[in-house]
């Protein structure tokens, strides 16, 4: 079970939010430039790392908004909560991000 | 080494002691070269080191395995087999698959238990009788025999489930691949790691890839190891939910996300259960052991993971879809409770065949199906990478599929929320 820190409800149950994926991913453009390789990239090729992912989440049952979350994939350990229109944060060294 | 396996081995050791069972596989010392590296000592890396060996006579074959044979998925699933797909490529891959484990005890000279005792999947509303008619209607179009079913049918196949007006997940009727069943995971492993150790197969335990040597046009030349550099001109992923992690290794990033899927065992209890149940309303699935036990399973964990252990609420609602599916079965206590780490692609099929990297092959993207093709999947990449061309069967789940857009999209198309 978690507890995920919604930076704006702060510390709420994990039933109160859906995880939505991989975040900061680029949409490549402009369309017209774009192949079928590298769109094919853009909508099918994930990251997922064994160590932290940064990923995005919704507090369904709360204030109903997007934020982003730097989780460790391996003991499910949360280390940051941030807005969706902030730069990853620096992360603690030793991590492995592939 | 072990010998042939037979009653009259059972006997006669029996009145021996039981002191002339040997080791049924070495344990050998990598060596410096092989002409076939497979990543991975689960049921799908061993049977594609058998098939090699066997069929394709390619002996020169080394396994290797991170920690301890068999131990990621292929002793992590709830050892479901079934092939009731919806699209012709699935169909004809996982019916070869159900073939193939059908004759495997034989074949290998071990005791896999395959027990064909059917797979039912159950429909809750009129809604789900509508998607059983298309299913039943394409599994038949595609040659894998099948059975709509009626509720009072449906009842005498699993008399235990809830079927009255008043369930909280009322029944309508069902599906039954009567060809489905179960078979003993650990089995699998060793019966397929038996075989091929006998063929001259190394497979080598606690060895962890940690990079890939390239030679002079980019192309694999072998792998670094925590026990050495072993070189080989072709090398073969078979690590499931680990595979994006090699492939990081490896300079590519591959459409494969990890997550953790659950699985549970309650206590033995009497015979209550002999198919296999899966609902189509709550996703969850069981069937009971030769030895009593209740082995469940149902969706995936909601968010990526590689901690090979479930998550809380996703327990609480499969257990709580058994109690209130199976009321008599509510107090029955849970055993034990693991999750393996699957590798999910976005068409919920398997990758087979090449990768960015020449030289360097996949075997990935099962997600939470691994185990039931693992006979196949052996068999169609070591054809693979014994003729340089992909098997006919394996030729639509290439890794080109996703930029081609030609996706095979299993998800939808069985129903199930996987």
């Amino acid at each position: 079970m978690l507890l995920i820190e919604c930076p704006w409800c702060g510390p709420r149950d994990e039933h109160e939010f859906r995880y939505g994926g991989e975040t900061h991913i680029a949409r490549p453009g402009p369309p017209e430039a774009v192949d079928d390789a590298e769109w094919s990239r853009y909508l099918f090729e994930r990251g997922n790392p064994r160590g932290i992912h940064l990923e995005r989440w919704h507090h369904g049952f709360g204030c109903q908004r997007w934020f982003n979350v730097a989780r460790d994939t391996r003991s499910h350990r949360i280390d940051a909560t941030y807005a969706m229109t902030d730069p990853p944060p620096a992360m603690p060294d030793g991590e492995d991000t592939p | 080494m072990a010998g042939h396996y037979s009653a009259w081995r059972i006997f006669r050791e029996g009145l021996r002691g039981q002191r002339g069972w040997g080791r049924a596989w070495r344990d050998p010392e990598p060596a410096s070269q092989y002409d076939v590296i497979i990543v991975g000592g689960g049921g799908h890396g061993l049977s594609t080191a058998y098939y090699l060996a066997r069929t394709h006579g390619i002996r020169r074959v080394a396994v290797l395995e991170r920690s301890w044979l068999g131990g990621g998925n292929t002793g992590r699933n709830t050892t479901v087999i079934r092939s009731n797909y919806y699209y012709p490529e699935s169909a004809a891959l996982y019916d070869m698959s159900v073939r193939l484990y059908e004759d495997l005890s034989k074949e290998l000279n071990y005791n896999i238990m395959f027990s064909q005792r059917g797979m039912l999947m159950v429909g809750h509303s009129r809604h789900d009788m509508d998607l059983i008619a298309r299913w039943a209607g394409a599994m038949q179009i595609n040659g894998v025999e099948c059975e709509v079913l009626d509720r009072a049918a449906v009842a005498r196949l699993a008399p235990a489930l809830d079927c009255s007006p008043a369930a909280r997940y009322p029944v309508e009727g069902g599906l039954t691949q009567r060809r489905g069943g179960t078979a003993r995971h650990d089995a699998v492993a060793w019966g397929y790691a038996r075989a091929a150790d006998a063929l001259g197969v190394d497979i080598i335990q606690g060895c962890e890839v940690t990079g890939f040597l390239r030679g002079t046009s980019g192309e694999v030349a072998g792998v670094e190891t925590s026990r050495g550099r072993i070189m080989a001109g072709k090398v073969q992923l078979a690590a499931a939910g680990n595979t994006s992690v090699l492939a990081g290794l490896a300079g590519f990033r591959l459409p494969l996300t990890s997550y953790a899927l659950q699985a549970f065992v309650s206590e033995p209890i009497k015979p209550v259960l002999d198919t296999v149940v899966l609902s189509l309303a709550t996703g969850v699935y069981l069937s009971q052991s030769d030895k009593g036990g209740l082995v469940i399973g149902g969706g995936l964990d909601l968010y990526p993971s590689f901690a090979q252990r479930g998550n809380l609420p996703v327990a609480r609602s499969v257990l709580g879809a058994v109690a209130e599916q199976f009321p008599s079965l509510g107090r029955v206590r849970l055993l034990r409770q693991w999750a393996g780490t699957v590798d999910v692609s976005p068409d919920s099929s398997p990758i087979l065949g090449e990768s960015p990297v020449p030289g360097l092959y996949l075997n990935c993207g099962w997600g939470t199906g691994g185990f039931k093709a693992i006979p196949v999947g052996g068999t169609l990449m070591a054809h693979h990478l014994a003729t340089g061309e992909p098997h006919p069967i394996a030729r639509p789940f290439g890794l080109d599929r996703f930029a081609r857009g030609a996706l095979i999209d299993e998800a939808a198309a069985s129903g199930i929320a996987h």
